[in-house]
């Protein structure tokens, strides 16, 4: 088990190193692209962009760059942005991770809530009336646009039904829990319910899909044949084992959320998160602080799919030895 | 549906099918049997040819029904509401009495049905021709990808070893990378560098085929990763090894043994994918870094509708409900099209 999480460990090394490459090839590597022409502005004369070509050591080869980037943005620490020369892209993320984990941490438990919920009684439920209307109801969950939906809620929340029935909704925006415990909750309600849609949408789809597997198994034949009540059967048995695959998914999604996945939620609803900061910086190309987004990014995905994979060795030794 | 019972299942289920009988004629009879008997997967693609016919006939609406020309800018333009002639864009009347809000909905065909944009432009003509770029970059996405990831996973399963590594850890490195924040990336690179060159190819930045390969791109682990696991059990089969042993050519176990056999997974990832895709799609165009002007789709006109969301929310809304149901009809079909070649109904490329 220890050798095997120790492989994991380096494989995830070594990813995470690959993606920081992609990411740099992509912003630098693309031909066309030159960020020494966007630093120096539009109408900037051969002279300006070569002497900020210089300064920013863009005229340096590539390999060499790379090296420099990930030097002062992993070792220093001190990289800072092209379009705000005074901002430190660091403690720019440190400050921006509290808002998408207040985000997503509040979103999982309402998804999970509802969706394994769903999941658990259409599966139970099959054949009766209540089982096709929960799945339309997951089909349109998974089918809503995210940011129209967030776009609707603000519609109803902020300026249709404001006067009567919301009125206690405050603008969009964010509030630390350390400022005020209540305002940070009433400000992130309504971006927790719409980006729980989504997930307790595939969720309860997932869920059932394994529920209704396992409740074809012979083990639950067998549960049942010793006389074991129906409840005991679906919840001890049948539910049990078809959790294992919805944790797992769980485990990615959380990552790329975190990472920044939420990024047209926190846009939506100006929440300056990660994904907000992601998508202000790609606004104005501004390099060093989507690098640093990205790696952050990269490393909570990494992280989760270790974890995952980790998580279902601890289940399952026949994994051990792939 | 003839199901062998002594077939080994390793990974994922294989097809229950007869191996190595091309074309597997009998699987695809029963499917889509069985398809035409489900009443939800019928109704789906019934509102996915209606809307389908509807955008294709976007242009004649535009020209025989509203008279406008959706690209064009209409800021000082009339229209008829109510029996009376009215501006498209009608001054202010709250505030400063300043700038102007477009017209609403008149409810008649012919006049603006949803009201007018920012720039006088007919919504409704705008919606019709916004769904064919919707609905082209979705299919063409959902079709580039699963066609990719169908050969990417037979290289990788059918060859393995040393092949296999390569393609599975490229796969996994974008994997890694949240959907969002790749298609992101690549697509605002593409946009600041004025479109793509290699070589004798050329895309302009407002080509949709930018976002069509972006997409598909992004997309591709999640077709491949499962395929590829069906092809690594597949190659370890009898019938393959009994192709081998005959002396069967890698083309001829390739295309004979191997795609006839992953064709229907593949093809129950199309409809799913489409969906995902389109949705994908919007949401970049509806930051601004999808499709571009002139080209409309329902995402950029979610986006043209975010100003006026507090006086005007049809701009805003009607597209949405658009790609909502779009994406519903698709996925109810996409389901359906499973559970007819999946009678089980076991999800099928999870390890």
């Amino acid at each position: 088990m220890l050798r095997f999480a120790l492989r994991r460990a380096l494989s995830t090394v070594v990813v995470l190193w690959a993606i920081s490459v992609m990411v740099f090839l992509i912003f630098f590597g693309t031909p066309g692209v030159d960020p020494a022409l966007r630093i120096a502005g539009r109408d900037a004369s051969p002279q300006v962009v070569a002497t900020v070509r210089h300064e920013y050591g863009l005229d340096k080869p590539l390999p060499v760059r790379y090296a420099l980037m990930m030097y002062h943005l992993l070792i220093r620490r001190d990289i800072t942005s092209y379009v705000n020369p005074g901002l430190k892209v660091v403690p720019e993320i440190a400050s921006a991770v509290p808002v998408t984990l207040s985000l997503v941490i509040g979103a999982a438990v309402i998804w999970m809530l509802v969706g394994l919920a769903m999941g658990l009684v259409g599966g139970a439920l099959r054949g009766s009336p209540i089982d096709p209307l929960l799945t339309a109801v997951g089909v349109l969950g998974v089918s809503l646009p995210v940011y129209w939906l967030g776009e609707v809620v603000n519609l109803i929340t902020q300026s249709r039904l404001h006067g009567s029935l919301f009125s206690w909704v405050p603008p969009p925006g964010y509030v630390s829990p350390a400022q005020s415990l209540s305002g940070w909750a009433l400000h992130l309600l309504f971006p927790w319910l719409t980006l729980a849609v989504l997930y307790a949408g595939i969720y309860s789809r997932v869920f059932r899909a394994e529920l209704v597997t396992a409740l074809g198994e012979d083990y639950v034949r067998t549960a049942r044949a010793k006389g074991i009540s129906e409840r005991r059967v679906l919840f001890r048995h049948a539910a049990r084992c078809s959790l294992i695959p919805v944790i797992s998914l769980f485990g990615l999604d959380f990552g790329a959320l975190v990472g920044g996945g939420a990024l047209v939620t926190e846009v939506v609803f100006g929440l300056p998160g990660i994904g907000l900061l992601t998508y202000n910086s790609l606004q104005t190309l501004d390099l060093p602080v989507i690098m640093g987004t990205v790696l952050y990014a990269a490393f909570f995905v990494v992280l989760a799919n270790a974890v995952v994979d980790v998580f279902y060795a601890a289940l399952d030794p026949r994994v051990r030895r792939a | 549906m003839s199901v062998q019972p002594g077939q080994v299942s390793s990974e994922i289920d294989p097809p229950s099918e007869t191996p190595g009988e091309s074309p597997p004629s009998g699987l695809w009879r029963v499917a889509s049997g069985q398809l035409a008997h489900n009443r939800a997967a019928m109704g789906a693609l019934l509102v996915l040819v209606v809307i389908v016919a509807a955008c294709v006939a976007a242009p004649l609406y535009a020209r025989y029904v509203a008279h406008t020309n959706p690209f064009q800018f209409n800021v000082s333009g009339t229209t008829v509401s109510d029996g009376k002639t009215v501006p498209v864009l009608q001054q202010s009347t709250t505030g400063l009495r300043l700038g102007v809000t477009p017209i609403g909905p008149t409810w008649s065909l012919s006049h603006y049905f949803l009201g007018a944009d920012n720039d006088g432009r007919d919504v409704f003509a705008r919606l019709l021709y916004g769904g064919r770029t919707s609905l082209v970059i979705g299919a063409g996405s959902a079709v580039l990808c699963c066609l990719l990831a169908t050969i990417i996973a037979l290289i990788a399963g059918y060859f393995g070893g040393i092949v296999d590594g390569v393609l599975s850890r490229l796969m996994d490195f974008v994997w890694a990378f949240p959907v969002y924040l790749l298609a992101i990336s690549l697509s605002v690179v593409l946009l600041a560098s004025g479109g793509l060159n290699v070589g004798p190819l050329h895309l302009a930045s407002n080509s949709l085929w930018v976002p069509t390969l972006i997409i598909a791109g992004c997309y591709l682990p999640y077709v491949a990763r499962p395929i590829r696991g069906q092809v690594l059990s597949l190659r370890r089969s009898e019938f393959v090894e009994a192709a081998v042993g005959v002396g069967a050519s890698d083309v001829r176990i390739i295309f004979r043994d191997l795609v006839p056999n992953i064709l229907p997974t593949v093809i129950v990832f199309a409809p799913l994918m489409m969906a995902i895709n389109m949705l994908t799609e919007s949401a970049l165009s509806f930051l601004s870094i999808g499709v571009r002007p002139p080209n409309a789709s329902w995402g950029t006109i979610i986006n043209d509708g975010i100003g006026l969301l507090y006086t005007r929310p049809a701009v805003t809304i009607a597209p949405g409900l658009a790609l909502a149901v779009v994406a519903v009809a698709l996925n109810v079909l996409g389901d359906g099209v499973r559970e007819a070649f999946d009678p089980r109904g076991r999800r099928f490329g999870r390890v």
